[in-house]
């Protein structure tokens, strides 16, 4: 692990300037930002570790907690608003059993809500692992799920 | 690319890239913006190319990957040149069929045509049709001619005229002073002056100084900047260079949101160009002028599109404002003179030079020149990104250009500026669209979004969706801003939940007054915005909640019940099958009941019913 926190430190040149990119990289490596890295990245920049917390729990972008295999994003921009996607949490939050935000416990899905993804023209959105889904319907995201192995009743005509 | 050392030296190569391209030559622009991207685009890309491998037509026909053309709604988007052929909707295997037809052939494919709503007309060429007729796509318009990675692109289209001009004797007081005439307000939320900005800077005591392109756009339902940075990098690099010559920098940058990937890719690849062209660096054309830029991606905090705490972001520190009885200008980035500007802004600079402050001067209002990009999005036929001259009023916007409302339900308000902005009812839709009318209604300019909402938006749950966000997103410094938007979210759940009282109306309005004058940053000092103007303009609506314990709209879930309407049900079943509690039930061909114990309002059978037998109320 230290070798491959000193090459991203490096990539920055060491600068604490940097802090935020930098534990964007780390935590691309390692899927958040776990306790060990953050450690290497305090004592490589002699920076205290709890300005790391602190950038780590102000920004959105950051995880302290391992992530899920699945990553779900939903758009929750006031464009996919109004088009109805707080039926689609709800959802979505009731079938996997967490709330936004959350990871399952068996690591399987993260499901998250994003302010916004500039794509309203396909509103509401949900980007799965990457892939976008667009002009959601509550039936839609049963279907993702089921195609995802979660149990979910379906109508198989539609 | 070889490293040009002159100002002559730049010329002479735009004329060479002019001259060495045909513009008989016939080329397939595809649109690749995010929006076109999720569509597939990029397959579309992939096709045409290996099409036109595979009918030997490699260097005959070219193939353009372009920026956002802005008419998101109805993408995948393609231009044929030079006939100029707009399709849309294009499917990702119609690569072939195009190639041999309209490319080949010269032959309009005919269900790919726009076809006009009201005329039923098929519209041939892109600004033949309504969406862009009324536009004036003067910023955002080179998108769809240049393809972003490509510098040559952009120098076929005269771009960096405007540096060379500003480098070849201009002096940097006299660009302060074109900037200030030409009336150019900043485009990301505040509206100031952008040249009294540079002025101060330029001004400032203590080296060096520095310029930032703030490209944080946060504002849920907004996306000009990120299609700008997307589509038409270069334009926004020239801008800066020109900011910097004149403000005395020598370092800028761009502050970018982490989220939006392809900006982060096509701007680092820019600037990476620029400087192999030696248009950034050491000694720029020859001129003695040093400046270089860095880009930074944001961590994801909408409160850091506020400058101050967009410096501490860079600084490495989280993104929370400071009180600013100094100005940036004076002290900002590493406490050195700072210049802030947004992306637009950025972008408008190189037109103002090109044609003059008094050509962009005679655009626009009186206190509000030039055009402004706007997302218009929600509830609306054609969304996509327009760009309009200041003072088109809001009625040609969203029925003119947006097409009106879909499913032809009724226009109830349009939310304008983001979570700082107001909603606008239909009573001011012939207003004309400018930072002081705007501002005049309740609303604001903000970064521009522009949501349109029907009769079936519940303006209390959006006011409530907005203070839900600025919630979240309060950095929580101040104490109005943190606590007082925590107590007006609370005060508006209850109210969505059926447990309003009377007097919670008065309450919110002295709260709101209280967080604008109390809190520290224009986060908290707008945050009010969105509840005051819906308060202002739909009193009835939060009335109706409190009083009669009744959402009109049929969107609070605490106010709402999903029965079955015995005289449309056909008994297909298709609510009892999908209906994740059982409440939907019924025999096949009889008509089904909804047992309201069991109910959970998830809204699944109202969706899925196809004879709309499913009502709310």
């Amino acid at each position: 692990m230290k070798t491959r926190v000193k090459k991203i430190i490096d990539k920055y040149h060491n600068d604490k300037g940097f802090l935020v990119p930098i534990l964007q990289d780390v935590q691309k490596e390692y899927n958040y930002l776990n306790r060990e890295a953050l450690n290497l990245v305090s004592a490589f920049l002699e920076v205290p570790i709890s300005q790391l917390y602190e950038l780590g729990t102000f920004y959105k972008a950051f995880s302290l907690k391992p992530r899920g295999r699945h990553e779900m994003k939903l758009c929750t921009g006031t464009a996919c608003h109004v088009r109805g996607v707080p039926l689609m949490k709800d959802n979505i939050e009731r079938i996997l059993q967490i709330q936004a935000g959350e990871t399952t416990p068996d690591l399987e899905f993260t499901f998250e809500t994003v302010n916004c993804l500039g794509a309203c023209a396909l509103g509401p959105i949900l980007v799965v692992d990457g892939e976008y889904h667009g002009n959601l319907s509550i039936s839609k995201t049963n279907r993702i799920l089921k195609k995802l192995g979660k149990k979910v009743k379906i109508d198989e005509e539609s | 690319m070889k490293k040009v050392k002159t100002a002559q030296e730049l010329k002479s190569l735009q004329e060479e890239i002019k001259n060495s391209r045909d513009p008989e030559k016939p080329c397939i622009t595809i649109c690749a913006g995010t929006g076109c991207l999720t569509y597939g685009s990029q397959k579309l890309v992939d096709n045409f190319r290996s099409e036109i491998e595979k009918q030997n037509l490699k260097g005959k026909v070219e193939v353009r990957a372009s920026g956002c053309h802005g008419f998101c709604e109805r993408g995948p988007l393609v231009v044929i040149n030079p006939q100029n052929i707009f399709y849309q909707r294009v499917g990702l295997d119609d690569a072939e069929e195009i190639i041999k037809e309209t490319v080949l052939n010269g032959q309009i494919i005919d269900r790919l045509l726009y076809v006009d709503p009201v005329t039923q007309e098929k519209i041939l060429h892109e600004d033949e049709i309504p969406f862009y007729k009324r536009q004036m796509r003067l910023v955002f318009g080179m998108n769809g001619n240049i393809d972003p990675n490509s510098l040559e692109d952009y120098l076929a289209i005269g771009g960096y005229n405007a540096l060379i001009k500003v480098l070849n004797g201009m002096e940097p007081e006299a660009i302060i002073e074109e900037i200030k005439t030409a009336g150019l307000r900043g485009r990301g939320g505040g509206g100031f002056s952008m040249g009294l900005k540079w002025e101060a800077t330029r001004k400032a005591p203590g080296l060096p100084k520095y310029i930032i392109c703030n490209a944080d756009e946060g504002d849920p339902g907004a996306y000009m900047d990120r299609s700008l940075l997307e589509g038409n990098p270069y334009s926004i690099l020239e801008g800066m260079l020109i900011g910097a010559y004149a403000i005395g920098s020598d370092t800028g940058y761009i502050y970018v949101r982490n989220e939006y990937p392809l900006a982060v890719k096509n701007i680092t690849i820019a600037v990476e160009k620029a400087r192999e062209l030696g248009i950034l660096g050491k000694d720029i054309l020859g001129s003695g002028f040093d400046f270089d830029v860095l880009i930074v991606r944001g961590g994801g905090a909408f409160v850091c599109g506020e400058e101050t705490a967009l410096i501490a972001s860079i600084e490495g520190r989280s993104g929370e404002p400071r009180a600013k009885y100094v100005f940036p200008s004076e002290r900002g980035l590493y406490n050195k003179p700072t210049n802030i500007n947004n992306v637009e802004t950025w972008a408008n600079v190189p037109l103002i030079i090109n044609k003059g402050a008094e050509w962009y001067r005679s655009i626009g209002t009186e206190n509000s020149k030039g055009t402004k990009i706007f997302a218009l999005v929600g509830k609306i036929n054609n969304t996509g990104l327009v760009e309009v001259p200041m003072g088109i009023t809001l009625r040609e916007i969203v029925y003119d250009i947006g097409g009106g409302i879909p499913k032809g339900r009724k226009f109830k308000a349009v939310q304008v500026g983001g979570p700082s902005g107001g909603c606008i009812p239909e009573s001011h839709l012939d207003l004309q669209v400018d930072f002081d009318a705007l501002s005049k209604v309740g609303s604001m300019m903000g970064s521009g979004g522009m949501i349109v909402m029907d009769d079936r938006t519940c303006m209390v749950d959006v006011a409530l969706y907005f203070l839900k966000f600025l919630e979240e997103e309060s950095c929580g410094k101040c104490t109005p801003c943190r606590e007082g938007v925590h107590q007006m979210r609370l005060i508006l759940e209850r109210i969505t939940e059926g447990n309003g009282k009377e007097e919670d109306l008065k309450t919110i309005e002295w709260m709101g007054k209280a967080i604008i004058d109390g809190s520290l940053c224009g986060l908290g000092g707008t945050a009010p915005n969105p509840v005051l103007s819906t308060l202002r303009y739909f009193r009835d609506e939060y009335e109706a909640h409190i009083k009669e314990k009744r959402c009109p709209a049929g969107v609070c879930k605490a106010l709402i019940t999903y029965t079955i309407d015995p005289e449309l049900c056909t008994g297909c079943m298709v609510c009892a099958k999908i209906c994740p509690v059982e409440a939907a039930t019924g025999e096949k061909k009889e008509v089904h009941t909804i047992d309201q114990d069991k109910c959970i309002k998830c809204g699944a059978c109202f969706e899925s019913c196809k004879f709309d037998a499913v009502k709310v109320s």
